[in-house]
């Protein structure tokens, strides 16, 4: 084979990678502009202060309605994290009710959260829910970074392999956040419960507008705006939904560089054996 | 090939094995180390007790980290004869003092398994009225301290400490 | 594999076990002393870069298996368990999750390697049925592995694989409620394909053996296509195999980690991290990457029934590759005419992985009509016709004349 089949195979990879992790989210509308985050890249690593503040947002806006079920109090402080020490996530854990039980008389009760729990769910249950948000669902956000994305074009899915850019769930996230508008476009209409959202797949969200400036405090002097109260809970949500990352370049890239100089040796070792077959 | 060349090429050849060597192991460390108790199961939560129904002469099981833990509240004589046992008379010495909390003699807290294989003995029975392993017939004391049978050491007393009078955490 | 070898070991020991039991005769006929050509280019290594996939897949399985959960109400929390807690699960869950993705890369280069060379011609017609049946059971392995983080992806995923069956005429519908142990994909289906996704990777290693075992009976394909026929075309597979497939394996690996451990969720599909939801389906349903050539031809066709034919078929028709394509000459080196025809043929199934991905409408539709009944013309008429008409160039007079470069004029 020549060079021309290298190529061609390569596009056929690429093409189907792509077309596969790009296929979603296409019926949304304008693509969420890419931001810049410290976590992203061969090198990414979390902003300890950021995740603070984006848990602080969190804390005070998002946990009315959404549930973080699969993060535990105890990983807040786990290598790559939040930073916090072992004595503010037990006082910050004590802070949430944990149903348990049943007791020696059969019954559950509510305890002080320890930092081996997990943040508790806000709704008993799914229609509960539902029954408080006029229908509509608010989901839980333990994976959420993970679980939302938008369509990249060609080429720039196969770029994105090159550049490492996987940073697409936040940059929907980010986008989704600051993207509400007064009001609809003329001739759409919203239900007194719909808001319209320039980003959200068919516009018409359930969420109301949650950031506005000035409603989370930051004492830290970062500026308390909606876009930057969206940037930072988004990279908390990162945190939440990735929390060995840091921990996974790291050893990636000690995985790349032994791999390389491996290979290396391997192609002279093959050169040298092959050496005398000719 | 001239003289020089096998010691280069004997280098390379070394140099790639070992490096083959190093990454495999490298390699196996995740897969081995992912059986060891994850993060969870470290940070499992402490077990905490109400001690105030638990009546003198009674024995409670509870639970802690799968495990049973005896929580014995003792008789005056039974603290007694903990006390009063000679150190020599036992195969693995040590002081009923030494075993609990000061102050708090009459709460004596073991993990339920007993040292031998690993079986829950019964408490208030044997010859030593302590605890008696059915499996294999080792007799503990009123301390949990061997006396008697197969088992090569005492009852093993759980990390625990008094939150209250009335409360106990233990791990 | 092949047969009986004059290998003596040193030690008495190992001559005694030698005797009773020949496995380091074997081994050594098998992967040392083996003779492969010499010419073999890198596309051959990718044999080698397969079992590597194999075994890591099983390895990392095996210890998946250890911390997930195969139910409904526990299965997508404990591979999020396994992500954060286990010591390394994230790693090992992501080697195992982007090497499925990597093992149909291999196989994949493997299988168009095997169709530019014509290593399906006589005499390995048994070889590459092996070949066939190999990649049959990876797709259903990687199916049913797929269905296990149990998120939307995996749930509607196994749905509408499933409902394929129900195409089948009278009996269809009983039949997927036997696949599914209910009146839907549920509990049964998720614990069933837990199990089977155990089992069929030793089944896939077995008909490996097989496929290995054949090929050492008959002897490796080449380049050049034509047959060995002095120890003058072959080395001796260890060192010189060895050291090749090495080398190329660690590039395969490099090209691996880079997925594992800076874009691990790239292949994968975001809404698998939404946990499966029976009441609502994803706007878009779309397979893994692996499978989007197969599900454009399964669109193409307007006809429930005629669609998994299509489907099915175009995956069956591998099988009588041999005798479709009837050509002596097995290299597209020397086929001027089939080598075209044959990137032609790339360029259409790239073309169906592409529709595959892309919304049943339209255009779209059109194009993945006109690409399946392409597809199909290449084996059904193209092949079969060429295998007549077209004159191949003048072929070397032996491997090792092909590679010191003594090759006759090219036509």
């Amino acid at each position: 084979m020549n060079k021309n089949t290298l190529l061609a195979l390569g596009i056929v990879a690429a093409i189907s990678f792509g077309s596969a992790g790009s296929a979603l989210a296409a019926e949304a509308g304008p693509q969420p502009p890419r931001q810049k985050w410290t976590f992203s890249g061969p090198f990414g690593h979390y902003d300890k202060q950021q995740l603070q503040r984006g848990f602080k947002v969190y804390r005070e806006v998002c946990q009315a309605c959404h549930s973080l079920k699969l993060v535990a109090f105890r990983t807040l402080g786990q290598p790559g994290a939040l930073g916090f020490s072992e004595g503010q996530i037990k006082a910050l854990a004590a802070e949430y009710q944990i149903n348990d039980g049943p007791n020696d008389s059969g019954e559950m009760f509510q305890r002080a959260g320890r930092p081996s729990d997990y943040f508790p769910p806000i709704f008993a249950n799914e229609q509960a829910a539902r029954a408080t948000h006029n229908g509509a669902l608010p989901v839980d956000l333990s994976v959420i970074a993970k679980a939302r994305t938008y369509e990249v074009g060609f080429p720039g899915f196969l770029i994105d392999i090159v550049r490492q850019y996987q940073e697409n769930g936040v940059d929907y996230l980010h986008a989704l956040l600051t993207g509400y508008e007064e009001k609809a476009p003329a001739g759409e209409t919203l239900t007194p419960n719909q808001f319209w959202n320039k980003y959200f797949p068919g516009h018409k969200i359930s969420m109301r507008p949650p950031l506005e400036d000035k409603r989370v405090e930051y004492t830290d002097g970062s500026p308390q705006t909606v876009d930057q109260y969206a940037r930072d809970v988004t990279a908390f949500l990162m945190w939440a939904a990735e929390p060995h990352l840091e921990a996974r370049k790291r050893i990636g890239f000690q995985v790349m560089i032994f791999l390389i100089v491996f290979a290396g040796l391997a192609y002279f070792t093959k050169k040298k054996i092959w050496a005398s077959a000719h | 090939m001239n003289g020089e060349q096998p010691t280069r090429r004997d280098f390379l050849y070394i140099a790639t094995g070992a490096m083959g060597a190093v990454g495999a192991a490298a390699a196996a460390w995740p897969l081995i180390h992912q059986m060891n108790p994850d993060a969870s199961v470290q940070a499992l939560a402490s077990t905490e007790v109400d001690l105030s129904p638990i009546k003198e002469g009674q024995i409670i099981t509870v639970k802690w980290r799968g495990k049973p833990v005896f929580i014995a509240h003792r008789t005056k004589q039974e603290i007694e004869e903990a006390r009063k046992t000679q150190l020599r008379e036992l195969p693995d010495p040590v002081a009923d003092d030494a075993r609990v909390k000061k102050g708090k003699e009459q709460w004596l807290v073991l993990v339920g398994v007993c040292t031998h294989l690993g079986c829950v003995p019964l408490g208030h029975q044997g010859d030593y009225k302590g605890f008696f392993c059915p499996c294999h017939g080792s007799h503990y004391d009123t301390s949990g301290r061997i006396r008697k049978g197969p088992a090569p050491t005492n009852l093993e007393v759980p990390p625990y400490e008094f939150a209250s009078d009335t409360m106990v955490r233990i791990g | 594999m092949s047969g009986s070898s004059n290998f003596k070991p040193k030690s008495a020991i190992l001559q005694w076990t030698e005797r009773r039991l020949p496995i380091l005769g074997l081994m050594h006929s098998s992967f040392v002393a083996y003779p492969t050509p010499r010419n073999l280019n890198y596309w051959w290594t990718f044999g080698g870069i397969l079992s590597f996939c194999l075994g890591v897949q099983i390895i990392t399985g095996i210890v998946l298996a250890m911390h997930y959960t195969p139910t409904v109400a526990g299965a997508f929390d404990s591979v999020e368990h396994i992500m954060r807690d286990v010591n390394y699960g994230w790693l090992i869950r992501y080697v195992h999750a982007n090497g499925a993705s990597m093992f149909f890369i291999a196989v994949y280069i493997h299988i168009f390697r095997g169709l530019y060379y014509g290593s399906y011609k006589e005499p390995r017609e048994i070889l590459w049925i092996l070949g066939v049946i190999i990649f049959l059971l990876m797709m259903a392995t990687a199916f049913m592995g797929y269905v296990l983080p149990w998120g939307q992806m995996s749930f509607w995923g196994a749905t509408v694989i499933t409902n394929l069956f129900s195409a089948i005429p009278g009996i269809g519908p009983k039949v997927v409620e036997f696949l599914w142990g209910g009146y839907s994909v549920d509990q049964p289906t998720l614990q069933r394909f837990f199990s089977l996704h155990y089992l069929l990777p030793f089944m896939i290693a077995g008909v490996v053996v097989l496929h290995i075992w054949a090929l050492h009976e008959v002897g490796q394909n080449n380049p050049a296509g034509i047959d060995v026929k002095s120890d003058k075309d072959t080395v001796p597979f260890t060192p010189y195999a060895t050291a090749k497939d090495n080398f190329a394996m660690i590039c395969f690996m490099i090209f691996f980690a880079w997925f594992v451990f800076y874009i691990p969720n790239y292949l994968g599909h975001a809404d698998n991290y939404i946990p499966a939801n029976p009441l609502q389906t994803p706007t878009h349903i779309v397979p893994e990457w692996y499978f989007l050539p197969f599900y454009a031809i399964l669109r193409a066709i307007p006809s429930k029934l005629g669609g998994v034919i299509a489907m099915f078929g175009s995956i069956a028709l591998l099988a009588f590759l041999p005798w479709l394509d009837r050509a002596k000459t097995r290299s597209a080196k020397y086929r001027p005419l089939f080598k075209q025809f044959f990137w032609v043929f790339v360029l259409c199934c790239i073309g169906l992985g592409w529709l595959g991905a892309k919304p049943a409408e339209g255009g779209y539709v059109i194009a993945s009509r006109i690409l399946t009944a392409y597809y199909f013309i290449h084996f059904l008429v193209i092949l079969p016709l060429l295998s007549y008409y077209e004159k191949p160039s003048p072929l070397p007079a032996s491997i090792a004349d092909s590679v010191l470069g003594k090759q006759p004029a090219k036509a």
